[in-house]
Order: structure tokens, then sequence, then C-alpha cells
């Protein structure tokens, strides 16, 4: 039965990975509020994705499911970063 | 078991008659996806001739120029309601609603869908979806004029009854939503022993990649329908220019579910097609994979065009380019799959069964439809032919001659399985005639009048195009007719139609190996698959 | 995969509870569901994208009169209301149903936390007249009226999700008390947490768009 429904995760992993998350949001605040707009916003586009990333892998354990579901999320993400880049497509060159 | 002095009209233990709750409760309340199916099959019904009725109606308008028998103000609710209608609450469920409820299962040899609770939510949302757009047209300032496609600026501003329509319209989405949910994960988990998924028969395959593009697009609708009724009542801004919004972007927003939403349309009636053409012809589909991946291709690559709705409201030449590009790329995928369903029919035993008449008539009318499609993607053409009756024309040939025809087809197929009754074969060819004759007088007159620059959505007409009206309005009463016969040949079937045998078509695939109508569970036991799906045995034809 | 595992089960006879149980489909029909949270805020992303490009300064000007402070305060109750869910899954599956139900409430204290910040925060706003047709928001640059606009209809539709994941956590806190959640039979909770945890997801992008905008 467990190894049906995936290994059990230990309490440690999850707030090792919650420790993670708090320390990116600080350097995430760090950046938005002191650091110049050239410097900020990369900061921002790299952390907040991976914060994102962690919650996926770890809390919504990405990590230990099967190809499909994580195929699945792919194809969603994909979805979406498609749709924003056709739009930019018109609003860019406008 | 029930049991009767008089014996039943269908089998005992089929599922029109299982033990338990009896009468309208046994109905409303079950999770059995063929008792589910039904109950949309009447709702999609009753909703079809109601927006039929307003389509005639429309016509009627625009036999005399000037106002004929109603105001310009009503002729625009018109074609709003007659849209409305018939995009939501008819065509976007159709097939998947009513034969995917009823076939999925079967055909895949399960014994229900993965979410029985959910199949029957989705239904109330479809009837509360319903009973809210009825009610926009009682309430507040009347119903609404925007058209179905509620752009703004005009949605938000106009005063009729924009909010309470685009709320149901959000309801109905949650509808659509459940059944691609429903329907994925069903595919997924509960194929038969055996039944790998290049074993699985290509209605299934239309569903699964219908059911993707219902998730990943129809929370777009929600989310814009949403900003209308927020933008009717805080002014938020989005679509205000006033504000720093632009209605261009409404525009992007709505296209990039409603083209979708065409494809949710046609793929399930392509899917059906592609058991009929099989069936009936008595041999093998050619291209089995081909048409597997095109319905794969068409979800993906339709969710890339929406734009080409948009080449005149003023987008960039670089955005009118790709999209132009990318939506003759579309083309291909439903081509694959008019070309393999031809050559499906060399040298088969071709039976012209009533199905097999409609499918064929499909191909065709699908075909005219898909290529005005194309024509409306070339940018040159389609600076003149925006906004005339050369789309109307060509929508109606895909989304009443596609899968409108695509569904009578499958109900002249499945009807026998799902009631046990047969209907008379004479009946449904004669429906054709004035179907087809009154089809092509109504909508290939609509392109010719579009070419000659008559503007869509418009009350009144000039001179030059009065006798395309004319001609369009009385191929509508060919069109009614038809449609009438159709219906009343089925209906006439339910109460004194022969009892259908379990494969009166002679077919292969699941549902013609279980009684007609079906027990409730399906299977007395579930199959193992070792074969793929349309093999004919020369001796088992006919 | 050669057929459900399900089809397999179901040959063998009439349905039973034990044989219609699908965790896998269970969750994969929740992932779905996750699909379309994902594309509706989505959508509100992509008009977010295209004006904020468009106006790029008012956005900015817009983000100073934000209370941060809030913004990152309630940041840190849902990573910490995401890991305490994480870690009622667990204690289910090691059979501490106690633990478990502790963890949930602790969940709900959180996110009621998250929504009484929030109740103050757009309190203040709206004081300020800083809202849609608000008097002081009108007499402001047109980008800057579509950034609050835009603010108000993303954290709002986040905060209606909120509330929603408080009933749903809840009833999973009495699904727990009627052990019909056991370590044998948990994928509601499994699918409660991912909910929760989407919910969080998106918060976690809102915050650097509307509060940290430079």
């Amino acid at each position: 039965m467990e190894a049906e429904r995936g290994p059990v995760i230990e309490d440690r992993t999850f707030v090792g990975v919650w420790i993670v998350l708090l320390f990116l949001t600080l350097l995430l605040v760090v950046s938005g509020k002191l650091f110049h707009e050239a410097l900020s916003v990369p900061a921002l586009l790299t952390i907040t994705p991976l914060k994102a990333g962690l919650v996926f892998y770890y809390f919504m354990h990405l990590k230990h499911e099967g190809p499909l579901l994580r195929t699945m999320v792919f194809v969603t993400l994909a979805t979406l970063v498609v749709f924003i880049g056709l739009l930019f497509v018109d609003i860019s060159y406008r | 078991m029930t049991t009767s002095a008089h014996p039943p009209p269908h089998a005992e233990g089929s599922y029109l008659d299982p033990g338990g709750r009896k009468g309208l409760l046994g109905w409303i309340l079950s999770t059995d996806h063929k008792r589910i199916a039904i109950l949309y099959l009447v709702c999609l019904t009753v909703l079809f001739f109601a927006g039929a009725t307003i389509g005639v109606l429309m016509r009627l308008e625009q036999l005399t120029p000037g106002s004929t028998i109603m105001k310009a103000q009503t002729y625009n609710a018109m074609f709003t309601l007659h849209g409305v209608i018939m995009i939501f609450m008819f065509v976007i469920p159709g097939l998947p609603a009513v034969f995917g409820n009823f076939l999925l299962p079967i055909l895949i040899g399960a014994r229900d869908v993965s979410f029985p609770r959910l199949n029957l939510a989705s239904w109330y949302f479809f009837v509360a979806g319903t009973i809210l757009a009825v009610m926009s047209l009682f309430t507040g300032s009347g119903p609404p004029d925007t058209g179905w496609t509620f752009y703004a600026p005009f949605s938000i501003r106009t005063g009729t009854n924009v909010s309470l329509a685009v709320f149901a319209a959000f309801i109905l989405g949650f509808s659509s939503i459940l059944t691609g949910i429903n329907f994925i994960t069903t595919i997924h988990r509960l194929r038969a022993p055996g039944m790998t998924w290049l074993r699985m028969p290509l209605f299934p395959w239309a569903l699964y990649a219908t059911g993707w593009i219902q998730v990943l697009v129809t929370p777009i609708i929600a989310i814009t329908l949403l900003l209308v009724i927020l933008e009717r009542f805080f002014g938020v801004g989005v679509f205000d220019p006033a504000k720093g919004g632009d209605p261009l972007l409404y525009q992007h927003l709505f296209w990039i579910y409603s083209h979708p939403a065409v494809y949710i349309m046609i793929l399930p009636a392509m899917g059906a097609i592609s058991e009929i053409i099989p069936t009936h012809a008595h041999r093998t589909i050619f291209g089995y994979k081909f048409i597997a991946a095109s319905s794969i291709a068409i979800a993906a690559v339709g969710s890339l065009v929406w734009a080409h709705h948009m080449f005149t409201s003023g987008m960039s030449e670089a955005a009118n380019t790709i999209f132009s590009l990318l939506t003759f790329l579309v083309a291909i995928p439903s081509a694959i799959k008019v070309f393999n369903w031809t050559a499906t029919l060399y040298k088969g035993s071709i039976d012209l069964t009533p199905p097999m008449l409609y499918a064929l008539t499909f191909i065709f009318l699908f075909s005219i439809g898909g290529l005005t499609g194309v024509m409306q993607g070339a940018l040159a053409l389609n600076v003149h032919l925006h906004d005339t009756y050369f789309i109307v024309g060509h929508f109606h040939y895909v989304m009443f001659g596609g899968t409108g025809f695509g569904f009578f087809a499958a109900m002249l197929h499945w009807f026998p399985k799902i009631t046990g009754r047969m209907y008379s074969r004479k009946a449904a060819v004669a429906s054709w005639f004035p179907l087809f004759v009154g089809f092509n007088l109504l909508y290939f007159t609509m392109l010719v009048l579009g070419m000659m620059g008559m503007p869509r959505r418009y009350f009144d007409h000039l001179p030059q195009y009065h006798t395309g009206h004319v001609v369009a309005t009385v191929g509508s009463w060919f069109l009614a007719a038809g449609l009438l016969m159709l219906a009343g040949t089925f209906i006439i079937a339910l109460f004194r139609g022969e009892k259908a045998p379990a494969n009166p078509w002679g077919g292969v695939t699941l549902e013609w190996q279980i009684p007609s109508p079906p027990p409730v569970e399906n299977f007395e036991t579930i199959p193992t698959i070792t074969r793929p799906p349309y093999e004919f045995n020369p001796v088992e034809a006919g | 995969m050669t057929g459900g595992v399900r089809g397999e089960v179901l040959a063998a006879g009439p349905a039973s509870r034990a044989s219609h149980r699908d965790p896998l489909g269970a969750k994969i029909g929740m992932w779905l569901f996750l699909f379309t949270e994902i594309v509706l805020f989505g959508g509100l992303f992509i008009l977010y994208s295209a004006y904020r490009a468009r106006y790029p300064h008012e956005f900015h000007e817009g983000g100073q009169h934000l209370n941060w402070i809030i913004g990152v305060a309630n940041t840190v109750i849902l990573l910490t209301s995401s890991l305490t869910v994480a870690l009622s899954v667990t204690a289910v599956r090691k059979g501490r149903q106690r633990r478990a139900m502790a963890l949930l409430a602790l969940t709900v204290l959180l996110a009621a936390g998250f929504l009484v910040n929030k109740y103050f925060e757009w309190g203040a706003e709206i004081r300020a007249g800083l809202y849609p047709n608000g008097p002081e928001l009108a007499g402001r640059a047109p980008g800057e009226q579509l950034f609050f606009g835009l603010y108000f209809s993303m954290t709002g539709l986040h905060g209606l999700h909120v509330l929603g994941g408080i009933g749903v956590l809840l009833a999973m806190i009495g699904l727990l008390w009627r052990g019909r959640i056991r370590s044998d039979d948990f994928v509601l909770l499994e699918n409660a947490g991912l909910y929760w945890h989407l919910v969080d997801v998106i918060w976690i992008f809102l915050l650097p768009l509307f509060y940290l905008s430079a």
C-alpha cells in the first residue's frame, strides 16, 4: 500500500523547505525594496518561480510523482506561457 | 429486477428500468452515466429548437427591407440570444454531454466514468446556467444586445442585462470543465484490461483531446466574463480606455477561449464520424494512428490561432502575420481526417444507411466550412470578408453542417443502442432531402451575400442584397421542415419503433457486444482486449 | 499502462467500496481541477503583464501605496500554512489522527489570520479613496487606476479562494474526526492539501507583482 501511494515524507523535509522559502522571501523583499530596478526585476523573475517550484516539487510532491502528472503540469504551464508569448507579439509591436 | 403484468417495452435490468428510485427522482438524482446522457439530451433538444426558432424568426425579419416583424433593438437581442443558446447551450455541451457520457465508458470497457457524482453535478451546473440565461431575458432592462461575443466597451456600457447573461455563461463553463476533467481521468484510469491507448476507439481519442481543451481554456472565458461583471459594477478599468484599459485585450482573452471552443465543438463530431464510417463501410479505418494524432494536433495548434478573429481590430502587423500562418497550419490535421475517412470507404462494403448518409454529408459540409475558414485566414481576403455574411455562412457550415450533422449522424447511429428501438430508415432518409437542400440554400447564399458585402448583425439590408435574403429565408423554411421531420422520426420511434437488436449495423466496437438498451452496469464481465478496435471479419459483415 | 488498474479490479465482480477506490484517479482529477485554477488566475496574470509592459511607471507608483509589510506578513502566514497542511498529511499516513487534526486547525487559524490582515489592508486603502471609482484614485493617471483595479480583482479573487479553502480544511477536520480519512485512505486530505498549496503558489506570484514592483 505504501509503495503504491508513494513514500511518506518526513517532517524535517517539509520544515527544511519551509525555511528555504522564508529565506527566499527575505531575499525577494530585500532586492525589491533596496536594489535598483535593473537588478531587482531579474531577481524577482528568478526567485519567484523558484519559490513556486519548491512548493510544487516538495509540498505538492511532484518530486515523487510519475511522468504522467509531471507532463500534465508542464503542458498546463507551457500553454500559459505560449498564450502570453503570442499576446506579446501583438502588444509589443503596436 | 422489475416484474409487471405487462411485458416491459425494453429489456428488464436495462438502465431505463433498474430497481431503486422510481420516477423523476430516479432520473435527476442518478449518477449512471447513461441516465445523465439522457438528461442532457432532453435539455439540448429543447434548447436547440428554441435557438432554431429564433433563427427562423431572424430570417423572417430579413425577408423584406425595413422592419418586417420586429424592431431593430429586438433584432439585436435575437441574434445575441441565438448565438448564446446555440453555442453555450447546444454545440459546446453537444456530443460530449450526450454521446460522450453515454458511450465513453462502454467504448473503453468500463462500468461508468471516474467521477459519477461529479458527472451529475455537471448537469446541475448546466441546468442552473440555462435557468440564469432564461432569467436574463425577462429581468432588468431586457435581453443583452451585444452579440454572443459581448465585446467591450459596448458590453460594459449597454443598459441591457449583460451581467446576468455572462454570469449564466460563467456557470455553464463549470459544466464543460467538469465533463472534461471526468473524461480525461476516465480514459487514463478505466480502460479495460488489454486496452492500450492504440487499441482505444477513435471517439474516446477525440473526447480526450476535447477534454484537455475544456480544462485548459474554459477558465479564460470564466475570468473574462467575471471581469465584465466587475467592470460593470465596480469600474475596475481593465477594458476601459479612460482608466488605461484596452478593449482589444478583451478580444484577446475572449478569443483565447472561444476559438479553441470551436474545436471542443467539432472534435467529438469528428470522433463520431470516425466510428460511423468504418462501421457502415464494414472496413477498418484508414490511418488510425494519424486520425488519433490529428485530434491531439487540432487541440494543440487550434489553441494558437485565436487572433484570426481580430485581424481588422487594430493588432500589430506582426501579430496578423503570425496568426494567419498558424491558421493555415491548423487546417492540415483536419484535412488528414477527411482524407482518411474517404480512404476508409475505398473497397469497403458500404451500406448507405441513414448514419452513413448523414456522415458523408458531414464530410461534404464540413469541408466547405473548413475551406471557407482557410480563405478567411488570408489577411487580404479577411479585410473584405470580416463581419460580413461570409463569416456567418462559414461558421454555420462548420458548426451546423459539421457538428450539427455530426450530432444527427451520431443519433442515427447510436439511437438503437440507447433506446433499444429502431427508427424508420425511410423517414430518416426522407428528412435528409429538405435538410440538405434547405441548409445549402440558406448558408451558401450567405457566403455569396458576404462576398457581395452584406454586413452581419445588421437589422436591415440594402436593395442589392434583397434577392439573396429571400433565397436564404426560403432555405431556412426547408431546413426547419427537415429538422422537424428528423425529430419526428426519432420521437415516433421512441413509442412505436421496432425492438432493436444488440448489433443492428454489424459493428465491432464494444457497445455492439452488449444488449440494446444496455444494462445498468454495462458489462456482465469486463472484457479483456487483445485486438485493435476496427477489425472486420468479412464473415461478420452486414 | 496496458489498461486501467481499476479495470482489472472491476472485472472481478459487482462494486464494493474497496474496489471502487482509485486514489491515483482521484489525484489526477484534482490536478486537472488545479489546472483550471492556474489558467483562471493565468488570465489575470496575462492582463497584468500586458498592462505592466504598457504602464511601467504608473505600476511602480501604485505599488508604493500598498502596504508591503502586510503583504510580506501574509506571505509568511501562507507559507507556514502550507507547511502545516503538508505535515498533517504525513501525520495521517503515520496513523496520528489527532496530530493531523491539530495541524489542520492551525492551518485554518493561519488562513483566517491572512483574511483578517486583508480586511485591515483593504480597509485602509478604501478609506484613502484608493479603489476603483474612488475619489483619490479618480484623480490619478489611467495606468495607476488600472493597477488598483487589477490589485483588488486579483487579491480579491485570491481571497475568495482562501475563504473556500478554509471551508475545505474544516471539512477535512470533520472527516478526520469521523475516521473517514485514515492512514489507508487519505486521498481526500492529500487533494485538499494540493488545493491549499496552489492557493499559496498564487500568492507567491501576487506578492512581487503588487507589493514589490520596483
